[in-house]
Order: structure tokens, then C-alpha cells, then sequence
């Protein structure tokens, strides 16, 4: 698995553009969990990054949007300090709810 | 390789668990508790009253990944059949070898064996550990256990190899308190009972091997065979025999020890159980959620299999193994290698 973190910026000024901005999220959401409003974390395999990658980009319009996918360093918990509220789940640690 | 994933286990009473957006939402009481994208989860383990939407049981079958209904105390209720996949010349040659006498005898030997030497092996760790007193009555129990290895070859039919199982369970549940070093005046073992659960060590052990029977059918099903057509275990409607015979050499390793462990750490103690009336012994919620806690931890620690020379995770352990006998099924392998702990 690959951990990524992916922030967007898509331009709201039209309803075009508040649409784009539903669907990049609801991408993300599909893939990952929010940590910020447009932030998420993300851990995928390579296949399931291309077609991460692969929607995306068909929904973005790259003269007003932009997207950006970080890949985190393993293992997390080293590399990413949260502060204040901080919803993150590992999905490797046990499920039990 | 399969990827070790993730089980989702829900064991909080009037959960809702839904499908949105390729996620599984979590809600209690209409309020949203988690958000779990699908590709973490290979199977949904629910207890009691929880609710799954239709949408999400397709969605999960179509994944085939199954849903496991247990009761709120962990007895076994009812699972989803994924459309079955895998190649139906692997279960034609299930099928031919069930219904072969030699053959059966054969595998059902193996995988006897193989519980027993891990049984042996067990107790002969535990011996190392143990205090003085302790340790000879564990280490003669694991010489017995070691006296009926030898007679398996001699068993001409199945109900003789399960006679000679049954002989060194004997032996390996008389001394099993002895592996224990906390509460012993509360962890008493007179002996396996099934449902219901008269002792809390009995209690625990029934929960246990409830999950890994079912990790066992979910392995012979991602392998393509039937879990209900086994060679050790009766064939009986309803009973997964196949799934149960896969489980027989791990028992030793990763419920047992799970369980002792537990017990040993003090992170299950007497405050864990419930007694009802009837003398029938229950665990509470929260020792069910220590328990399955732990047995996930030890899922995913490596062990070196002794046959591909690998290190593979605990929790795929029954994937390889099902894997080993649908070789031994197919023709490409002379017998079917039990796993054997080191």
C-alpha cells in the first residue's frame, strides 16, 4: 500500500466549478479519508492509484483547478504530526466498533 | 500473494452499516462514527443487533468479501455465499477425492498430525517457561501427544485417526491449565464443553475458534474449494467440515496460545466474564473486543512457513495452507503438508 496525501484547490466562482469540487471529493472520499476540508489521506495500492489518478484528472479543469498528490514517507506515524482535532483512522490497526 | 486486508468487526448493539461513496459509513444511533473505504476491508464480522443495508451486502458479495452473522455473544449464525469462483475441475477433484476411502485417510493423517505436533510443540514451549512443578506434568503430556504420532500411521480408518486425536486432546486439555500463570483459582478447565460454555476458559476458547473457523472458510472459498466438503470432520449439512479441518493445526497456535497469552498478560481477567444461571459462562463486550484485539495483532506477525521457506503473516497462514491442498488435490502435490509451528 501507498500512502498519499492529496489537497485540492477548485475555483467555486461558477456552479461548473462547484460541481468539479463535489466530485473531486467524492473521488477522494471513495479512496481515502478527509482530514481536512480538502485534504486527504489516502492509502492505495498502484493499481487503485492510476485509477485515483486517472479520475481525477478527468474531472479537473486545469486552467482554474489544481490537485496535488504528496506521497507520505513510511511509516506514518514518524512523518505526519496532527494537531488539534484529528479524525485520522489507521485502517491497518484492528476494526472493532 | 494475497494481501493480508483488514476484518471489520461491529459487536456494538444497534449499529447501521451502510454504503456511500465506496465506503462502509458506520452510524449508531443516525449519528456517523467512522467512514472505512472498502479496499481496507476483506470482511464485515457482525454481532447481535446490527443492520446492514441491502446495497451494501451486494456490494460486499459482489466483492467477495462475506458478511458473518454472529450472535451477541459469538455463536455462529449465518455468513454470505460469494457467487463462487475458482475452477470447478479444483472442486470435481475435491469431490473425487472425498469420496475416495485411501485418499481421505491420507489427508485426514496430515492434517491430525499436524495438530498434534503443534499441540507437542506447544507444550513443550510452555514447559520452558513454566515453574518446576509444572513443567514435568507439560512435558510428559507432550510425550504422550508424541506416543499417538506415532500410532496415526497405524489408523486403517477415519474414525480411528479421530480416535487417536481424541486420545492426545485428552492428554493436552488435562494439562492446559498448567500453561496458565494468572488466576489459576478462576481459570479451571474440567473439560471442553462446547455450547453452552460451563467455564470461562471454554467460554473464550468457543469465541476464538468461532473467528478463526471463519478466516479458515474464507480461505478455502478465496482458494476455490468447498469449505463444506472436508476429510477429517463428518460431512454434516450446515457444517463448514473443510474450513474446520484447516483450523485443526492452527488450534493449538493461534487460539490457544491467543488465549493463554490473554490470560497471562492480565489483560483478560476474572471482571471479563458473566455468570448465568445455569452455570453458563459468557464474555463481556469488552473482553470480546480485547480478545479480538489481539488476535488481529497476532494476524499480522510473521512466522517462517516451514514448507515455501517464506515469511508470511499469521492471518495468511490458512490462505496458504488451502492453497497447499488444492495442490495435493489437483495431482501437483504427493501429500498435503500441514503446517507445522516452530
Amino acid at each position: 500500500m501507498i500512502d498519499l496525501l492529496i489537497c485540492y484547490d477548485v475555483a467555486t466562482q461558477t456552479e461548473a466549478g462547484r460541481k468539479r469540487l463535489r466530485r473531486v471529493a467524492k473521488v477522494c472520499v471513495a479512496h481515502g479519508q478527509r482530514v481536512q476540508n480538502s485534504v486527504f489521506e489516502v492509502s492505495v495500492s498502484e493499481e487503485q492509484l492510476l485509477t485515483l489518478r486517472q479520475k481525477l484528472l478527468s474531472i479537473l479543469d486545469p486552467t482554474e483547478d489544481s490537485i496535488r498528490i504528496y506521497r507520505l514517507r513510511q511509516p506514518r506515524q514518524h512523518f505526519v504530526e496532527a494537531y488539534g482535532l484529528d479524525h485520522y483512522r489507521d485502517f491497518s490497526e484492528p476494526l472493532i466498533l | 500473494m494475497r494481501q493480508l486486508l483488514n476484518t471489520l468487526y461491529v459487536q456494538t448493539q444497534g449499529t447501521y452499516l451502510h454504503l456511500d461513496t465506496d465506503n462502509i459509513r458506520v452510524e449508531v444511533e443516525r449519528e456517523k462514527k467512522a467512514m472505512l473505504p472498502l479496499h481496507h476491508v476483506n470482511g464485515v464480522v457482525v454481532f447481535g443487533n446490527v443492520l446492514l443495508s441491502p446495497f451494501l451486502i451486494h456490494r460486499l458479495a459482489r466483492e467477495h468479501k462475506p458478511v458473518t452473522w454472529l450472535s451477541e455473544h459469538g455463536r455462529f449464525l449465518a455468513r454470505t455465499e460469494t457467487p463462487v469462483r475458482g475452477s470447478v475441475l479444483l472442486r470435481m477433484a475435491q469431490h473425487d477425492c472425498a469420496g475416495d476411502r485411501e485418499r481421505t485417510l491420507a489427508v485426514a493423517r496430515y492434517i491430525a498430525a499436524g495438530k498434534l505436533q503443534n499441540q507437542k510443540t506447544a507444550l513443550l514451549r510452555a514447559a520452558r517457561e513454566a515453574a518446576e512443578a509444572d513443567a514435568a506434568p507439560l512435558r510428559q503430556a507432550a510425550r504422550d501427544i508424541n506416543d499417538q504420532i506415532a500410532c496415526l500411521p497405524l489408523g486403517q480408518t477415519v474414525d480411528e485417526v479421530r480416535g487417536i486425536e481424541g486420545t492426545a486432546a485428552r492428554s493436552y486439555w488435562q494439562v492446559f491449565p498448567l500453561m496458565l500463570r494468572q488466576h489459576r483459582e478462576f481459570f479451571w478447565l474440567s473439560e471442553r464443553t462446547r455450547r453452552p460454555a460451563r467455564d470461562p476458559i471454554n467460554a473464550l476458547l468457543n469465541f476464538v475458534y468461532t473467528v478463526l473457523a471463519n478466516e479458515c472458510a474464507s480461505a478455502c472459498q478465496t482458494v476455490g474449494l468447498d469449505p463444506q466438503i472436508g476429510f477429517l470432520h463428518a460431512l454434516r449439512p450446515g457444517r463448514a467440515s473443510l474450513a474446520l479441518d484447516l483450523m485443526e493445526e492452527l488450534r493449538p497456535i493461534a487460539a490457544d496460545r491467543a488465549i493463554l497469552t490473554l490470560i497471562n498478560r492480565g489483560q483478560i481477567t476474572p471482571r471479563d466474564f458473566e455468570q448465568h444461571e445455569g452455570g453458563v459462562v459468557t464474555l463481556r463486550e469488552e473482553g470480546r473486543k480485547t480478545v479480538l484485539a489481539h488476535l488481529n495483532e497476532r494476524r499480522k506477525e510473521e512466522v517462517t512457513h516451514p514448507l515455501t521457506a517464506r515469511k508470511t503473516p499469521l492471518g495468511l497462514v490458512p490462505h496458504v495452507q488451502a492453497r497447499l491442498l488444492a495442490q495435493h488435490l489437483r495431482g501437483d502435490r504427493p501429500h498435503y503438508p500441514p503446517y507445522l509451528h516452530r
